[in-house]
Formats: structure tokens, sequence, C-alpha cells
């Protein structure tokens, strides 16, 4: 992790912003007085006349001030694919969307399944990325779903979490395994919700993909696995987290195990909760994405569950694709989309929409992450480290390939205008995005 | 005649889909193909209408009838015909789709008539060259000229598509030709049936227009046209349906499930035909078979897709 202490800075205080840090009870005028990248202070009392002469201030009228955004799901090309993204150039993404704590997936070239790798992740962000970024280590050696990774280890290396990012741990009696052992270890098992043999399709399944002739993913695909996995949990007893579910039958899934007291997350991806299936038009393989975009009603649904708090983060899902592998035939393209700098601004639709209330659109890429895998970000309190972005909620923005950071293009949103966006990101008390446009 | 005036036919560039083009369109491009069907009886078949012009026949998926028919038919309108052979080509040799398609589009084609066995990859093609693009077959999505020759075939041997019944069997699931006749014979006023076992169905496909029966009995009664689909072979034997002699039993076409049709009702099939499991030899060619028919059919659309596209070429050639 980005070491807060190796910065000092002086005092420097943001007034005049509108809060919104729904698990401190902050929601209204208010500012933040920061100091070598701790917070100070943070509330209403933080104003121009407050802080006198002591500090640096930056007046933020207009603007909303929130925790900064941890994204749970985020893949880079480093180790092994960096053409496609590095951590630095991911990193750079994330600081435009308002991340300041990226999750980092085990899918690389080599897996992230050995505490050595957790270690080189770690110092390869720490000297090149301009945001946090904390790894999650592989459940099963090579992502193979065979042998179980040095769990133990890999926690105390710095992994956060243990996962085989894009694919489900199919075995049953591995994953029962892995849950027992990560259960004694206190580490999180975060699983890919698809049962392999019926998902062999390229995007969701039904009339959509009969149409364009496309072989189909049904959603009970999603469903089955969770039910299964549902059942190991309440055997073993562990911390299970579905990374991103698609289908509004999961949604009464995870329901329902909330309900029995199980102790299980999910999440959702930004693009899940504002495309939909439909958004494929004639074959655009920016649109291919695994979970596969499902029906407008199962959008509707997810929503639904992110005001609900069912769905309890909403994550990017970044997946950086080259030319090489998304300008080819669908079924032969690779899944995947770019999303650390349009997470915040597509969820935000939801504001706008008012299928999601702002402060639990804000939770659920904050607080609650944090909450979720143990991490002293994502909160707006005195002691904690000084994490936040400023939110022009209105600024209308066009996604536009050469202005994307990321070093991938494969963006769904492209040439759309988005309403809201990060202008300002901090990490550590440090500014690390400032919108030019601004 | 029509070829003389050569007037404007089709309002796109390409040949993607049926679903693209409208019911007018269509029966323009029928009656174009018919009088080509009387100029390829003639003993001097040339109708020099694509003079000068250079087509490229680029086959991922192999075919014999589809690329000699696209090819007899450039021919005969004097077009210089290329076929580009893909497995002697760099596409073995890793090069990607549109490498491929820029390097062809380099050569100043005026027509390229592409098959590929995914869905979509021919609209992919078309979006990066400036010729004219047929698509000659894409995965499971379409093939628009098989479905024009097969209406042309059943115009000729009814009163016009309004309220016609038309029952296509088999493996719609796979299908890009049954695809097709669907949105085709639904657009020109037919009334279409599929015929399988659900699990040849594609989910959904009842919303695409058509009435769905699973027995021969039901499906058959009453039918004008009997389309019969390929069922390939490594889908017979577990994977879709559990054998070939259960597939024969229920769902192959003998002279005793055709009776449930209509008297004279017409047998089609775009073959190649697997003879003996979705079809018997004494129906594929009894008097109600039109199936060779479809073949010849088949030059004479092909003719007037490359006549009506290349009315909308540019004059100077593609730029």
């Amino acid at each position: 992790m980005k070491s807060a202490a190796k910065h000092p800075q002086n005092r420097r205080a943001y007034v005049n912003a509108s809060l919104v840090a729904p698990a401190q009870g902050l929601k209204g005028p208010g500012g933040i007085l920061i100091e070598d990248g701790w917070i100070l202070d943070v509330g209403p009392r933080v104003t121009r006349d407050s802080v006198g002469s002591g500090a640096a201030v930056t007046d933020c009228a207009g603007l909303t001030l929130i925790p900064g955004l941890i994204d749970m799901r985020v893949f880079t090309g480093e180790p092994g694919n960096e053409y496609r993204e590095t951590l630095a150039s991911a990193s750079e993404a994330a600081a435009a969307g308002g991340v300041t704590t990226m999750i980092v997936m085990p899918n690389t070239q080599p897996v992230i399944d050995d505490a050595a790798l957790v270690d080189f992740i770690l110092r390869r962000a720490r000297d090149t990325a301009s945001v946090r970024v904390a790894p999650m280590a592989a459940i099963t050696k090579g992502l193979a779903g065979e042998l179980m990774t040095e769990i133990g280890l890999l926690g105390e290396a710095g992994a956060v979490a243990v996962t085989d990012g894009t694919r489900a741990v199919a075995n049953a009696n591995v994953f029962r395994r892995a849950l027992t052992y990560a259960r004694d270890c206190g580490m999180l098992v975060v699983q890919h919700v698809e049962e392999p043999t019926l998902s062999s399709g390229v995007m969701n399944g039904g009339e959509t993909a009969s149409r364009l002739g496309l072989s189909g993913n049904p959603a009970m695909s999603e469903v089955i696995m969770l039910e299964r996995d549902l059942r190991l949990v309440e055997m073993t007893g562990a911390r299970y987290h579905a990374a991103q579910i698609s289908s509004r039958h999961s949604v009464d899934v995870i329901r329902a195990a909330k309900a029995r007291g199980l102790p299980v997350t999910c999440g959702v991806s930004a693009h899940h909760l504002v495309l939909n299936e439909h958004d494929i038009g004639a074959y655009r393989t920016f649109f291919k994405l695994s979970p596969p975009l499902r029906t407008e009603e199962d959008r509707r649904a997810l929503a639904d569950a992110v005001a609900e708090g069912v769905i309890d983060v909403i994550v990017s899902g970044h997946d950086p694709q080259s030319a090489d592998t998304k300008r080819l035939p669908f079924a032969e393209a690779a899944y995947g989309a770019v999303g650390l700098e349009t997470m915040l601004s597509a969820a935000l639709s939801l504001h706008h929409n008012q299928s999601v209330p702002l402060a639990r659109l804000v939770e659920s890429m904050s607080s609650k992450p944090a909450e979720i895998l143990g991490l002293e970000t994502g909160r707006l309190a005195p002691g904690a480290p000084a994490d936040f972005a400023l939110v022009d909620l209105n600024l209308s923005w066009t996604v536009e390939e050469h202005r994307l950071r990321s070093r991938a293009k494969n963006s769904p949103f492209e040439h759309r205008t988005l309403e809201g966006r990060a202008v300002e990101t901090v990490v550590a008390g440090e500014r690390v995005y400032a919108y030019a446009g601004r | 005649m029509t070829i003389e005036t050569r007037s404007p036919l089709l309002k796109g560039q390409h040949l993607l889909a049926v679903d693209g083009i409208s019911s007018l369109e269509a029966l323009r491009l029928l009656d174009l193909a018919e009088s080509y069907v009387g100029v390829s009886r003639q003993a001097d078949k040339r109708q020099p209408v694509l003079q000068g012009r250079t087509q490229v026949n680029l086959f991922f998926e192999a075919s014999t009838r589809t690329q000699s028919s696209f090819e007899i038919a450039g021919k005969r309108l004097g077009a210089d015909v290329m076929n580009m052979a893909v497995a002697n080509s760099a596409v073995s040799k890793g090069e990607t789709l549109l490498d491929t398609a820029m390097t062809i589009n380099a050569m100043q084609p005026d027509f390229l008539v592409v098959r590929h066995a995914s869905s979509g990859a021919v609209e992919l093609l078309a979006q990066k060259v400036s010729c004219a693009v047929i698509n000659a077959g894409d995965g499971q999505h379409e093939h628009p000229t098989q479905a024009l020759l097969d209406a042309l075939t059943i115009r000729r041997h009814t009163q016009g598509f309004e309220g016609l019944v038309v029952a296509i069997c088999g493996d719609v699931m796979h299908s890009r030709v049954a695809r097709s006749n669907i949105h085709l014979l639904g657009k020109l006023g037919a009334h279409v049936r599929v015929v399988a076992p659900s699990t040849l169905l594609p989910s959904g496909i009842a919303n695409f227009g058509v009435e769905v029966h699973r027995r021969m009995e039901t499906g058959l009664k009453g039918a004008d046209v009997v389309m019969m689909l390929r069922l390939q072979l490594e889908r017979m034997t577990g994977a879709f349906v559990p054998s070939i002699r259960e597939y024969y039993r229920f769902y192959g076409l003998n002279a005793e499930k055709l009776a449930y049709a209509k008297p004279g009702a017409l047998v089609m099939h775009p073959g190649p035909m697997n003879r003996g499991i979705e079809i018997d030899s004494d129906v594929a060619d009894g008097a109600q078979s039109v199936i060779r028919e479809q073949v010849e059919m088949g030059v004479a659309v092909r003719m007037a897709v490359l006549d009506a596209l290349s009315r909308n070429l540019p004059a100077g050639g593609s730029p």
C-alpha cells in the first residue's frame, strides 16, 4: 500500500463542500481538514473561519466531497501483459474516476498465487502507482481449480482476499476445502459465479442471442453456482463474496441467504447497472462481458437491489483489452471492458434517475468494500487516511477514446455523454487528479 | 426489361442480412433474378453488366456449392472472379480477419463475397472495406442469398406468398438458412412454422413470428412447402439428439410424413443432404422435390444481387 508517512504535507482544508459519507453519518455542508496524509477533522464544523490561517484552504462551492472510492474488481496486465495495462496506467485511470484504492485480480501472467508475487504487486504499486493498490490472490494454484494456494501466507503477504478472478472454482470438493481453510485464516473468498458447463455461450441466453446467431449463457448458470456455493458456505461458515451478479434471480438468492444469516456479500459492475444485452447491437465486442449483460428487467432489478442493500458493492470490473483481442468476430473476441474512469459517472446516472439514493451509491463504492475487505480507507473520519474525491454531480462529459487514461480503450461508453464525475482526487493527502476541463 | 434500365434496386451498399432489406427490395430482387433464369438457359449466357468489375470470393469456411454458384453468377455477368482459398492464405498463419480484409481491399475489388464461421464476422468486415460485401453465410446468423433463392423457387410454383404455409424442419438452432428464411418469408407474408425437437430450437424462437411445433404430424399438417434443414453429424450422436436412427424415426422426411402436408406440397433442402437421415432419397428425388431447381435459382439470385449492388457502386470504381 502507498505509504502515507513518506510524503509529509502541510495542513490543508477543503471547505464549503457538500459532504456525503453515510457510514460516518455525514450528509450536508461541511469541510475536511487534513495533515500529513491523514484526516484531522471532518464535518460541518470545518469551515474557512474554523481553520483560520493554519491551513491552505480550498473552497469547494458546488462540489460534493466523498470518501475515495474502493474498486473491488480491477484487472490489469501487470505482470505479463503490460501492453494492455500496467498498475501505473490503471492507477491514472482510477484517479480520474475518483478511485483511490484498486483491488487487483490475480489473473495475470504469472498468476498471483504465491506470496512473492503478492509482494511484487505491492512493491510495483508503491513505486509506480498513483493510488493505493491491494491484491487479491488466487484460490487455486495457477487458477487451475484443483489445488489450493497458501492462503495463510498470501494473507500475511498482503492479499486482501482470495479469488480465481474470471474463473469459477467449479469442483465442489476443492471449493469446500478452500472455504474451510480460508475460514480458519479469516480470509474472504471471492467467487466468479458461473457454472462452467452451462456457460459455453458468448452473451446472455435468450431471444436476442438467437437473433444474432450467437450462443447464449442462461442466467441459471449463475444462479446454480450461487446456490451451490451458499450451501457450501452454510457447511463451512466461511466468509463469501460473489464478485459480480448479473441476473434478477441471483438477487433473490442473495436476499434469501442474507435473511438466513449467512456471511455473504455480493457485487455488481457499473456496466450491468446501466447497460443491457440490446446494447450489443450489431456485434459490438466492447459490450461482450463476463458475466454477460442481461435483459432490461435484470438491469432494473440489479439497480433496485443496490438501493435495497441486497447488492453490497458496485465495482468497475475494469478489464483492459486491446484491438487484437477485441477487433474480432463477436464469438472470438475477448470478454471485458475498461471501467475505472466511468464507474462513478455510470453509477451517478442511478442517482440522477432517482433509482438509487446518492448516499447508498457512495457507500457501495467506499465504506462497504472497506468493511468487507477490512481496509482502513473508505471513510471520512478523524484519524483515517486522507483519501477522498471532489465530485461535480452535474458535470456533463463525453467519453472519448483519446482522453481515456487507461492504456486500453475498450469502453462501452465510448462517445456517450455521462453526467457527473470526479473533478479532483486526493490519495494520502496528495492530489493525484484534477479535471482539466474544469 | 429490368436489366437494361439499371435503376437502383437496393438502398444499401452491402447485402449482409435479410433482416436489413424491405419486402419491396426483396420482391424487386426476385423479379430481376427471374429475368436471369432466362438468360442462364440461353446458349449464350453472358450478360456483361459487370464488365471490368472484380469479384473476390473469400470463404473462411469450406463450401462447394455456394462458392461455385457465386463464381458462375459473377462470370455470367462478365466480372473477373477470383476465389480466395483461405486454407492456403495468410489466415492460417495467424493473420486476423480484418488484416486479410484490409489486404484484399487494397487490391481494389468491387465485390467481396464472404463466408465465415462466426456470426457477425461479415458485418465486421464490411465496416472496414470500401467495396460491396455480400454475406454468403456467417455462423448461425444469416445466409441471405439462400433465403432469396428459396423464395424465388417457391414463387415459381405458387400463387404468391400471402398465407402460404411453410414448415422449416430440423436443426433450426444452428441454422443461418432457417433464420434468413424465417425473416424473408415472414416479411413476404408467408405463415412460417418451425418443426424440431426442443434441443434444436433456439431460445425465444416463438418471438420470431413463427409457429413452433415439436412433431412432424402437426407441423406439416396443411403445409404448402416443407423445407428440410441439414443436421450436422456431430450433433446427432448424443449432443443434441440421441442417435441418427431416433432422429430419422421422428424427424426424417419420408413419404409417410410428407403425406401430412398438402397434396403436392413442395419439398426443399438447402443441401448438402444427409440422405436417409433428415430426408429419404425417394422424397428428395420425387415429384414434389424442387431441390435441384433451388440450385439453379441460386445462380439467378446471385446474378441479381451482384447486378443490384453494382448499381450502387461508384462509377469510377471504389475509392
